[in-house]
């Protein structure tokens, strides 16, 4: 199977060719041409500015025999040392107007041990039914137990829309639970819509951010997601906004798991944070030296932030490995991100570009990392940072 | 011991890049190599082997085009044992679900397996789902994100896994399969011996037959997502160079950082 080209639309001007990353497009008799190497990933298909190039359609055509009983949206409410990540809030929020417009009720799915109390809040973000199970083997996250429990849940209740923050626990089990269901899963969203025929429009980038594909699960039930954390607003929209709780009971063995949790720790310091801060200042290469990285420190300290590295940095022993923000790294989406002295290689920028503003200071105005960046500062990082401070501390 | 290393080809992707002018992506060259996080994986597996040579057999496997051989070659060439490639024009547009459903249908083909080992995600994709699926399919244990692998029992693994905020350490029996993070080795280089041995091995290649799947249940026909859209990010539209004296510059951003309410400032 490969990308079909409509003959009468193609003129054969070959953009096609240059922009396929498996080189299976050539040029025949005026005509693009698709060979067997072709791997359906839809470059192309953007590329054409004549409409001629289109994908196969997935799936048999079949839907889901029940799938009319499918109805509601879901939002998997994850929790941390007892109270809710805010990416389950931010989620809410988007899910309600989701939920708003397909004139379905929005719920919320809480699993874990001792959680009084909790749900209170996914109400006033929205939720207008909170599932509550509490068993003493869900105190510690595994994919086993937590991802048995989930599918159970939807298969009883049968949400038609099944979401989750894309944290690294997200990312671990619901792709288990996306698995005992059938159906299919698109990892780490950045926009979600709905369709004319209502269904869910999964947007998310691929190919390390250097393009964005719009994905649909025609076929499956639930059409499941993760979403990034931090590209959707959190809003409240009550101080007490009222719901119905549901405490459910499920079936004993769900909780079995072959895994046994030893030890969890908690990373303190710069370090472990980054993926969790709101503001990111990070270090390259152009720092020069160890110590020149207290400079960041400092600055991260003043403002509750955390310190990340580019890999040139940690390579050169300026920085934690944990600190690397990148492809081989963390990813982070914090609401600042400023790159120091990092050259703004594809490998670094795949690693934060989900931030919502980006600074970027290099003394090169050429560097890459401004064609990534919201605010560019072309200077000497060792001129800039110590002025930046004194305006910080003072304004503090 | 029987160790299956899941490995993919994916392209380079520092010869991917946005063209400035037209803002599409251009590629130069047809560069593929295997994906970073999986030569780690396959590094995980060759540390276990090292332990004891005899008792362990590392299966390499890849789904993907006939070209996507070369990993596989690359792998024996750094000390797997063996290899399979499942090709197939059916296998074409797999999603995370019709891949893993693929893997796991070859995997139980093979046989007896002890451990399976996936990389952390994919560099084309970015979906980490193949390997949390393939292993709920294959009803195995299964744990993400891992950056040290040891051994508590001949079969019990104790594994550290990074989490958002820290670590945890899990106690994981075998089978079971494992997604890794570059912290399990450096991967080593690929040895002369293994080299020749790789030049001369004969690649299996199974196809839907071999597997006993039909046509519908694979590739784009056995998936459930699909792309109807795909286009070039906006990025940097509004970007503003902050110009001045190095004193002024950083008044400038400081002002526009605090008019945008960012915390802590
Ligand atoms: C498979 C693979 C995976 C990778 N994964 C990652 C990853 O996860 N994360 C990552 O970061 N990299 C990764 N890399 C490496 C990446 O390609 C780059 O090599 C790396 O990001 C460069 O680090 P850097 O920007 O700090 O260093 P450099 O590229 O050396 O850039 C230093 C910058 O500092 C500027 N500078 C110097 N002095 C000053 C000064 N006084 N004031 C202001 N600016 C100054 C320079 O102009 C330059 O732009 C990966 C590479 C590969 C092949
Ligand atoms: N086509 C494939 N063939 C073999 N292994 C794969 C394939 N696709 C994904 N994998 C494995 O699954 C991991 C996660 O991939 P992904 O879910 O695509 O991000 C990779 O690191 C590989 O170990």
């Amino acid at each position: 199977m490969k990308a079909l080209i409509d003959e009468n639309l193609c003129t054969g001007c070959g953009t096609c060719i240059d922009v396929c990353p498996v080189g299976a497009i050539t040029l025949s008799e005026g005509k693009a041409k698709v060979s067997d190497e072709c791997t359906l990933c839809g470059i192309c298909v953007d590329s054409c500015e004549f409409g001629a190039i289109s994908l196969p359609k997935v799936g048999t055509g079949e839907l889901p025999r029940d799938y009319e009983t499918y109805r509601g949206i879901w939002v998997y409410a994850e929790w941390r040392h007892g109270t809710i990540h805010r990416v389950s809030y931010e989620l809410l929020s988007k899910a309600r107007q989701l939920a708003d417009k397909k004139h379905v009720p929005l719920a919320s799915v809480l699993l874990g041990y001792r959680l009084n109390g909790l749900e209170r809040d996914l109400f006033n973000y929205g939720a207008d039914i909170v599932y509550v199970v509490d068993h003493p083997s869900l105190a510690y996250f595994t994919d086993e137990a937590y991802g048995n429990v989930l599918a159970y849940l939807a298969k009883e209740y049968r949400p038609e829309i099944l979401l989750a923050g894309a944290t690294s626990i997200g990312r671990s089990f619901i792709p288990r639970v996306a698995a005992l269901l059938k159906t299919g899963l698109t990892a780490d969203c950045t926009d979600l819509d709905i369709n004319e025929e209502g269904l869910l429009v999964q947007t998310r980038p691929a190919f390390g951010g250097n393009i964005m594909a719009s994905i649909l699960c025609p076929y499956g039930r639930p059409q499941m997601a993760t979403v990034r954390p931090r590209v959707m607003e959190a809003c409240r929209l009550a101080e007490t906004r009222s719901g119905v709780l549901e405490r459910v009971s499920v079936p004993e063995e769900l909780f079995k798991s072959r895994i046994e949790v030893l030890e969890e720790t908690v990373c303190e310091g710069p370090s472990a944070s980054i993926v969790e801060a709101d503001v990111v200042i990070s270090g390259g290469r152009g720092l020069g030296r160890k110590e020149n990285f207290r400079m960041l420190e400092e600055l991260a300290r003043l403002v509750n932030g955390a310190v990340g590295a580019s890999r040139g940095a940690v390579e050169s022993g300026f920085a934690d490995p944990s600190q690397q923000v990148g492809q081989t790294g963390r990813t982070v989406a914090p609401v600042l991100y400023m790159a120091v002295g990092i050259s703004g290689a594809i490998q670094h920028v795949v690693g934060m570009q989900g931030s919502r503003i980006i600074v970027a200071v290099n003394k090169d105005p050429q560097a890459p990392i401004f064609n990534v960046c919201h605010y560019g500062v072309v200077a000497d990082l060792f001129e800039f940072i110590p002025e930046f401070i004194k305006l910080v501390k003072g304004g503090c | 011991m029987h160790i299956v290393v899941c490995v993919k080809q994916v392209p380079e992707t520092q010869n991917v890049k946005i063209d400035p002018t037209t803002n599409t992506l251009v590629r130069q060259g047809v560069a593929s190599m295997m994906n970073p996080f999986d030569r780690f994986a396959l590094e995980a597996a060759l540390r276990i082997k090292d332990m004891d040579r005899d008792n362990v057999n590392i299966t390499v496997i890849t789904m993907g085009p006939p070209q996507a051989k070369e990993v596989l070659i690359d792998a024996l060439s750094r000390g797997a044992d063996d290899a399979v490639l499942l090709s197939d024009q059916a296998f074409a547009g797999a999603d995370t679900w019709a891949t893993s459903y693929t893997l796991a249908s070859a995997i139980r083909k093979l046989g007896s397996v002890d451990l399976i080992i996936c990389g952390k995600q994919a560099i084309d994709g970015d979906t980490a789902q193949v390997g949390p699926e393939l292993a709920t399919l294959l009803d195995l244990p299964y744990a993400t994100y891992v950056s040290r692998i040891e051994f508590l029992e001949p079969r019990v693994l104790k594994i550290t896994r990074q989490t958002d905020e820290g670590t945890a350490v899990w106690k994981v029996p075998l089978p079971a399969l494992l997604t890794v993070l570059k912290d399990v080795g450096i991967p080593r280089v690929r040895s002369y011996r293994a080299t020749l041995r790789a030049r001369r091995y004969e690649v299996p290649i199974w196809g839907i037959s071999d597997l006993r799947l039909s046509k519908e249940s694979v590739g784009l026909k056995g998936s459930f997502t699909q792309v109807i859209k795909v286009f070039s990010p906006q990025r940097a539209k509004d970007r503003t160079f902050i110009e001045g004296s190095v004193s002024e510059q950083a008044a400038r951003l400081y002002e526009l950082l605090k008019k945008q309410g960012v915390p802590g400032l």
